[in-house]
């Protein structure tokens, strides 16, 4: 365990690393001065000469890279040029309305999608089999940014039910979960499609085994065998896939941002691009890839945990 | 979708090529094979999810290739007196704020997103097919480095990708070309390379390479065919992700720029009066919709036929 954990870890610390290589290389590819670029083309040139100066970029280019590595260890990822305040500040404001909507969403689809997947399984077949299979195929077809334009449109303007635009009013808890429900939603719908399908099949397979045969023998009860048993060797393919799925929850996580218009990483990204603001582009996105392969990271050592085969293969 | 996974006993001699049996001649051999292809015709002509899933694909490439015969008026003609409109007669599909007519546009837009697929998923293939078969067949330190690569563009969730790419460039079909391609290659090229390892060892092989056959043809003319299946099938569940990443793109104004008609430019247009006519984003979610369901139906269905042990693994 110890030599799978060292070699994933590594292997990730050199995937982010290749990751900072291919953010900061992008950005050296603009033709073009960098301080001319990021202060428009009306800046003065003292005003040029002191960001050049700020930001190394008399330096030689491998020179820059290295101390934008080194400062990012310490967490320190640049200087906004607009509103002159550090990048990883205005980043941590922001982080929370990302993560909250990201565990929102992905905790609903993972308390309805598992129970709906264990229960098709059991009885296959049933109405609530065909139901679930139905509801998933249909769900995982449709786009999350539809969903979410689509969501804003039935409960926000025509219904009028919930709010659309804004994260809520701060420190106003009730106000900030009701500005979450719907982004909630649209990330979380092709998600309780995706894992009752993935549970339902792997449940079929792990409830044919002898084990699961023995544990009915010995006159358990059919809730403790499906749940106690074989849902815990079933929700391992499940793992895996939520760790890999992870990347398109953010994705989906963005537009949701972008479309009502939430506070988060994905609005900062965005807002970043259209106002060709490069130091929070580039910090913006490391954290967001960061947060991916982190996850992913988790996913597989959970899996290693409980599977002891997955160990040796690496 | 997972009931059809059974295999079926068709009672086919094992082929292979260099010893056969006395009793069995080569027309008997030619005669299974065809059996077997009328036996998977049938499983997938009976699969009602497979048959869907190709009325839609046939619907969407002819719509898309006659659109300029289909569509009832120029995807540009401006009639501002009846903008925004609902569905009438006239217009089926309403118009936008320009008095454009909807379902003239998103036939137009079908084309856009044809074109996208089309380029896309090929070159992804072609190139994540020839870089697998290389990290599968070549030396070992190649194989890492490629796994690296292929590690760490995964490492990137698309749209954060794509937002730092279009942040340096500025949004273009060809930028969007571009993020589709990179961003599709390592999943092609780790099937490739998965299948090309399992090649390796095989006797025919081996027999191939002892004859002193270059690598070049060992790859061409017969790890080739063995490893191309699995990747065409792959490639129908990929369409749906390349188009849904174009529209959502345009959608936020990152990928094809107006007035070009494209389903994410119009469901952007319709975004921005979601209040006044919500026709609008309707009409334009309808064909995403469509097509990637149809797409996703026909890769399941094909998988469930050609590939039954695909269905698990991913």
């Amino acid at each position: 365990m110890l030599f799978y954990l060292t070699k994933r870890l590594g292997l990730s610390a050199v995937v982010i690393g290749l990751v900072v290589l291919v953010l900061f290389s992008l950005l050296h590819l603009i033709p073009g001065d960098p301080a001319t670029i990021a202060l428009g083309p009306r800046a003065t040139p003292e005003a040029i000469a002191r960001y050049a100066a700020k930001m190394h970029l008399d330096a030689p280019v491998w020179q820059q890279f290295l101390i934008y590595v080194g400062n990012a260890m310490t967490g320190d990822l640049g200087i906004d040029v607009f509103s002159d305040r550090p990048v990883t500040a205005i980043i941590m404001e922001r982080i929370g309305f990302t993560l909250a909507l990201v565990c929102a969403g992905m905790g609903w689809a993972m308390l309805l999608g598992i129970p709906l997947g264990c229960l098709a399984a059991v009885k296959p077949n049933s109405w609530l089999d065909r139901v679930t299979g139905v509801l998933s195929v249909g769900t995982i077809a449709v786009p999350s940014f539809l969903v979410s334009i689509w969501a804003l449109l039935i409960f926000a303007v025509h219904l009028r039910w919930l709010p659309a635009i804004g994260a809520g009013e701060p420190g106003d808890t009730a106000s900030q979960l009701r500005h979450l429900i719907l982004p909630a939603f649209a990330i979380g719908l092709s998600w309780v499609g995706y894992l009752a399908r993935m549970v339902r099949a792997s449940m079929l397979e792990v409830m044919g085994e002898n084990y699961i045969r023995s544990a009915r023998a010995f006159g358990l009860r059919p809730r403790r065998v499906i749940f106690g048993y074989a849902l815990r060797v079933a929700i391992l393919p499940t793992i895996t896939l939520i760790g890999m799925g992870f990347g398109g929850l953010i994705s989906s996580t963005v537009f949701a941002e972008i479309i009502f218009a939430r506070p988060g990483i994905g609005k900062l990204i965005f807002d970043a691009v259209m106002a060709r603001n490069f130091p929070i582009v580039q910090g913006a996105v490391l954290v967001a890839t960061g947060l991916y392969i982190l996850v992913v990271l988790f996913s597989d050592i959970l899996i290693a945990w409980f599977d002891p085969r997955v160990r040796e293969s690496l | 979708m997972s009931e059809n996974r059974s295999e079926p006993e068709t009672g086919i001699p094992a082929v292979d090529a260099s010893g056969l049996p006395d009793h069995v001649t080569e027309a008997d051999i030619r005669e299974s094979a065809a059996r077997e292809r009328r036996e998977k015709l049938r499983m997938f002509l009976t699969n009602w999810q497979g048959l869907i899933g190709l009325i839609l694909v046939i619907l969407f490439f002819a719509s898309a290739i006659f659109a300029p015969w289909i569509a009832p008026y120029d995807p540009n003609a401006l009639d501002v007196p009846s903008r925004l409109s609902g569905p009438t007669w006239d217009h089926p599909a309403g118009t936008d704020q320009l008095g454009r007519d909807t379902l003239s546009r998103l036939l137009y837009g079908g084309r856009v997103a044809l074109k996208i697929a089309a380029i896309g998923v090929s070159v992804a293939l072609v190139v994540g097919l020839i870089l697998g078969m290389i990290a599968g067949f070549g030396p070992r330190w190649l194989d890492n480095l490629l796994l690296l690569a292929f590690d760490t563009v995964r490492a990137f969730p698309t749209i954060v990708l794509a937002l730092a790419m279009v942040a340096l460039t500025g949004p273009s079909l060809g930028m969007v070309l571009a993020i589709v391609i990179i961003t599709s290659i390592p999943q092609y090229a780790r099937v490739a390379r998965t299948a090309t390892l399992t090649l390796k060892n095989t006797d025919f092989i081996l027999a191939e390479r002892s004859l002193g056959a270059s690598m070049t043809r060992t790859l061409l003319h017969h790890v080739m065919p063995n490893v191309v299946g699995p990747l065409l099938i792959l490639a129908a569940m990929d369409v749906p992700v390349v188009v849904t990443v174009e529209a959502g793109l345009s959608f936020l104004g990152l990928g094809v720029l107006p007035p070009t008609a494209s389903w994410g430019t119009i469901l952007n247009e319709g975004y921005l009066v979601i209040r006044d006519a919500p026709w609008m984003v309707i009409a334009g979610g309808i064909p995403l919709i469509l097509t990637t369901l149809g797409f996703t139906f026909l890769g399941e269905a094909l998988r469930d036929v050609f590939d039954p042990r695909m269905g698990k693994g991913r």
